[in-house]
């Protein structure tokens, strides 16, 4: 009996959840710049054991409102499992970065993880049936 | 002369009944997750300077008007929808 609560725990601790995160980098950025950014923080996720699900580049999109006077930004956001705890350690890398003009790390619960699978399964249809027709 | 004729007679009955019923959207089309990427979906609650509209407005249910609120503010927050605006609509 002992045994087995002690074993729930272990699995406890080491949970992972599932988090999604979009992330807007300045547009004075080159094109190189910007990719290297971009595999700065996928190859910092990937080496603390977090494992990439999906990922999608937006481009350089106009900003709602202006954000250090840019009115321009590549947008990148990238879903991923991790522990709880990396996410902190993400976030301060992205304060530290002077390419980052906003960030916004979400954990996704049940229903959201259900919508963005069944939003990618319906791109890859489309993209399909285009590839078809 | 025809003052037996004050009383004021309709041929159809008048419509006092006939404001539709306000509904949940949520619930009735069962969506359980709003994304706040979807910023063209997001501005149906929103009014033209860009404020939330209250919930007796749009008729949505406390429960989804607390994840309407939400993913508001978090695609004001990265931008997609701006905090302050006029002539949204």
């Amino acid at each position: 009996m002992h045994s087995i609560l002690y074993y729930s725990l272990i699995i406890n601790k080491f949970i992972m959840n599932q988090y999604e995160t979009v992330f807007i980098l300045t547009p004075v950025l080159s094109d190189e710049q910007m990719k290297e950014a971009v595999k700065k923080y996928q190859d910092f996720l990937t080496d603390n054991g977090a494992e990439i699900v999906h990922e999608e580049h937006w481009g350089m999109r106009k900003l709602a409102y202006a954000i250090q006077k840019k009115s321009t930004g590549f947008y990148h956001l990238i879903e991923f499992k991790a522990e709880g705890g990396l996410i902190a350690e993400l976030e301060v890398q992205y304060k530290r970065d002077e390419r980052m003009l906003r960030f916004l790390t979400v954990k996704l619960d049940k229903h959201a993880v259900a919508y963005n699978e069944k939003k990618r399964r319906k791109a890859k249809d489309a993209s399909k049936e285009k590839a078809e027709a | 002369m025809a003052q037996g004729n004050s009383e004021i007679k309709y041929l159809t009955p008048i419509a006092v009944d006939t404001k539709k019923k306000k509904y949940c959207r949520f619930k009735k089309n069962r969506i359980k997750y709003i994304d706040y990427k979807d910023a063209d979906f997001l501005l149906k609650f929103v009014n033209e300077q860009g404020k939330l509209l209250p919930r007796r407005i749009t008729g949505t249910s406390t429960k989804y008007q607390k994840k309407v609120a939400q993913a508001v503010k978090r695609a004001r927050h990265i931008s997609l929808m701006p905090y302050v605006a006029d002539l949204l609509k």
